[in-house]
């Protein structure tokens, strides 16, 4: 089923309990039932919870270093705004970059002086680094399909649509295979509302 | 078809457990090993266990191997400094079946008070060091340790890295090879072998130095030590992840991979030095390997390019071996520069953490606090800015003592968690009793192993096997050991913990005050979960909330009409109704859960 040559290198960014490490699991299980060679880095302990997380994803035919390294990112997704921002150094010029629009003001933010850039700010940084930019009502288009909580399934499908090697079905199965049964319409309904919106 | 699977390399060990025959495994929880006893306590062919430290999990591991089973002891780096005394003794002995010993560093402290290389306990206490470079190599280096282990008589090391652990890939799954015996094994006695008195021990030391000899041989050979042969112009040693990331910098280069990182092969090394013409060592921390090859007098370069401190990954490789000459500029992939300015976010304490009345109370008594190895560390971080030291699990109670008898203005106290208490705690405590110091212990009991994901203790009635089991009561234990003032309080009662604090600080002789509140996480927490308010007419933006640091409650964009200051608002997706703002709360403007409970009525 692969049919792409070179590596696709993701890096996923957000904030402890967002649901990062569940996006993360099942892109790199896509990538397997692709057929791609995969490695997957992440950082858990030290009660990561509200802390800023990311995952590294490679996809290719070999793949060596489980890091993705400065400037080797082809996709940047993120599950909040400020994370987007942190990570931004990694992303390969012209990258694509996919932003959930949900903000967690950090505790420095809400108890100190620290400032949470504003959309211009935001927008700029992001704009220097890539053209491809897209920010995606990730919280709205959860609710529609069910569940706020679903958020981070609906950025799943708008990069989904970047990668149009890998069918439909695949991405459904794999997602079946990590979400508790329960809430699985709500995630397929956030996972199809985030490929539609992009 | 062979099955494969996307393991960690934390699984992946366990599976290499599990299908090399271990038959008992133990480990003190760490990161970022935690998970390798997670996933073989599934194996109901291996007895898995909590031990309450690194130390009694290494004796217990001894002891099986002892009696001639093969057996695995799991912790991260700095428990291997706990277990260094049975490390040692058990490399004197050897034993009667396999023993692995798994450690896992983390360069770059992700989770960890320093970035100690392991390897040096290898060459320290004599034992082989194998290091994997990606979770296939993790789960087969698991069944090969066993074999070394038995084949030289001594334990093997299997170190590991957090890049190891905490990252996936495939790995061809096999099936358990060993044989259940049908009747238990005699166990064999041999007293001048296992018992290490002087004149034994005398004995065992040769033994031991010749063991090292003939690993040393067979390193020479051993398949994990392999040579990729590419252009000659740059030979590169390494092992571990930083065989990883060398391979996508050099992707030409000639590669002499390293499976065994003690001892090391050194006709192999010579001969691969030969037939290079400039030879470098890519390892993570320590120049361990280069070092070694330097004594060879063959000559290497290594960390007069790569850095000491932290952790390698491409880029630091990359940008590296462009700054010594060994790639050219164009070769760094190009990207923008770093946002710069952002505000950080730390890991911090949860919104209904129960720590968190413990230490609004001790800044409102103004107590200089010795702290340990938890959750609650991260109350240093500002705006509660409450504990002020974080030494090594269980040092907090040793260094209060110390603090009472060198004696100081001001009062202090001790805390630590209920799971640090049983690993290192007890001894200090029982010195505080024995010494007799005016020492006063928080023993913040939060019903479980909390920062490594919420494993059992031996308080919590459960192991690791889900078995229930006798759980210690720290006010009996507390009482046993000789402190006679002991106090238990709920923490999200600020009260209450003012009111036993004050106690104790005011009497006389060693006191113990038990936080007894479940981590706001676990299941039983989740389920009383309920959002408070914020009352924005009472409420005049004074911040004296926001000084909890509590992620749950922040600034609205509302201010107030006479102070100019922002209005609080909680965050109802986060909240799980502690109460503890609402108690610093001057103005009542916070709701308690009755009244939202009466307003939801």
């Amino acid at each position: 089923m692969n049919t792409g040559t070179r590596d696709r290198n993701f890096v996923l960014a957000g904030v402890g309990g967002q649901g990062t490490l569940l996006v993360s699991n099942v892109l790199a299980h896509v990538g397997v039932r692709a057929g791609y060679d995969v490695k997957k880095a992440e950082v858990h302990g030290m009660a990561q919870r509200g802390g800023s997380v990311s995952s590294h994803i490679r996809w290719g035919a070999k793949i060596h270093s489980p890091l993705i390294g400065l400037g080797e990112a082809d996709y940047l997704v993120a599950f909040e705004v400020l994370e987007a921002l942190r990570y931004v150094e990694l992303l390969r010029p012209g990258g694509t970059v996919i932003v959930g629009e949900m903000r967690i003001p950090p505790l420095s933010v809400s108890s100190g002086g620290d400032v949470y850039p504003d959309d211009e700010t935001v927008r700029r940084i992001l704009g220097q680094a890539t053209e491809d930019l897209s920010f995606v009502p990730s919280v709205r288009l959860a609710k529609d399909a069910g569940n706020v909580r679903a958020h981070n399934i609906v950025l799943l499908g708008a990069l989904s649509v970047h990668l149009d090697q890998v069918p439909l079905e695949v991405w459904l199965e794999v997602i079946g295979e990590w979400v508790p049964k329960r809430y699985l319409e709500v995630n397929v309904n956030a996972f199809r509302m985030g490929r539609e919106a992009y | 078809m062979t099955q494969k699977a996307l393991y960690s390399g934390n699984e992946a060990v366990a599976r290499g457990a599990y299908e090399a025959g271990v038959r008992v495994a133990a480990a003190y929880p760490g990161t970022p090993s935690t998970e390798i006893l997670e996933n073989l306590a599934r194996y109901d062919a291996v007895y898995s266990e909590w031990s309450p430290n690194e130390k009694v999990a290494l004796d217990v591991a001894i002891g099986a191997a002892y009696a001639g089973s093969r057996a695995m002891a799991v912790m991260k780096h700095v428990g291997l400094n706990v277990a260094a005394d049975a490390f040692f003794y058990a490399s004197m002995t050897g034993m009667e079946a396999g023993l692995v010993i798994v450690c896992a560093d983390d360069p770059n402290m992700f989770s960890s008070q320093n970035e100690q290389d392991n390897r040096h306990y290898a060459k320290f206490a004599r034992v082989p060091c194998l290091e994997p470079s990606d979770s296939q190599e993790a789960k087969d280096l698991v069944g090969v340790a066993l074999e070394l282990s038995e084949r030289f008589d001594g334990p093997v090391m299997l170190r590991l890295t957090t890049r190891i652990s905490h990252s996936n890939a495939l790995v061809e799954l096999g099936e358990r090879t060993a044989q259940e015996p049908a009747d238990p094994p005699q166990y064999r006695i041999d007293r001048s072998k296992y018992v290490m008195v002087p004149g034994n021990a005398r004995r065992r030391h040769p033994i031991v130095e010749e063991r090292v000899r003939q690993v040393k041989a067979y390193a020479e050979t051993f398949s994990a030590n392999r040579v990729e042969m590419g252009e000659r112009s740059l030979g590169i040693v390494t092992g571990g992840v930083a065989y990883q990331y060398a391979k996508e910098v050099f992707p030409r280069a000639s590669f002499l991979k390293l499976g065994m990182t003690w001892p090391l092969p050194e006709a192999l090394i010579r001969d691969f030095a030969a037939r290079v013409e400039r030879l470098i060592v890519v390892e993570e921390l320590d120049p361990m390997i280069e070092e070694e090859i330097r004594l060879m007098g063959i000559p290497v370069e290594g960390k007069s390019i790569f850095p000491l401190c932290g952790e390698l990954d491409p880029s630091v490789v990359r940008q590296c071996a462009i700054q010594a000459g060994l790639l050219p500029p164009e070769t760094a992939p190009a990207h923008g520069p770093p946002a710069q300015g952002l505000p950080a976010r730390p890991p911090l304490l949860c919104p209904g953490c129960p720590h968190r009345g413990v230490f609004v109370t001790t800044n409102k008594l103004k107590l200089v606090v010795s702290g340990d190895i938890g959750c609650y560390t991260l109350g240093f971080l500002p705006p509660l800015s409450a504990l002020h030291t974080c030494g090594c699990m269980g040092a907090s109670i040793g260094q209060a003592h110390g603090v009472s008898k060198a004696g100081i203005a001001q009062k202090h106290v001790a805390v630590i968690g209920d799971s640090t208490f049983f690993h290192t705690g007890m001894p200090a405590l029982l010195n505080v009793a024995y010494n007799q110091s005016d020492t006063v212990v928080l023993i913040l009991d939060n019903r479980t192993t909390a920062m490594t994901g919420h494993q059992q203790h031996p308080g919590t009635g459960r192991t690791l096997m889900e078995q229930p089991t006798y759980a210690v009561e720290f006010e009996a234990l507390a009482r046993a050991m000789g402190i006679e003032h002991v106090h238990t309080v709920d923490p999200y009662d600020l009260g209450a913990v003012e009111r036993a604090l004050r106690a104790c600080l005011d009497a006389e002789g060693p006191a113990v005050v038990i936080s007894r509140r479940e981590c706001a996480l676990l299941p039983v927490a989740r389920a009383q979960w309920m959002a408070l308010a914020v009352d924005e007419e009472r409420c005049n933006g004074c911040g004296l909330c926001f000084q909890v640091g509590c992620p749950a409650i922040v600034r609205s964009s509302r201010l107030d009409g006479k102070t100019g200051h922002a209005i609080a608002w909680i965050d109802p997706m986060l909240c799980t109704g502690c109460e503890v703002c609402a108690q610093v709360c001057a103005r009542k403007a916070i709701s308690l859960r009755d009244e939202m409970a009466a307003e939801e009525a």
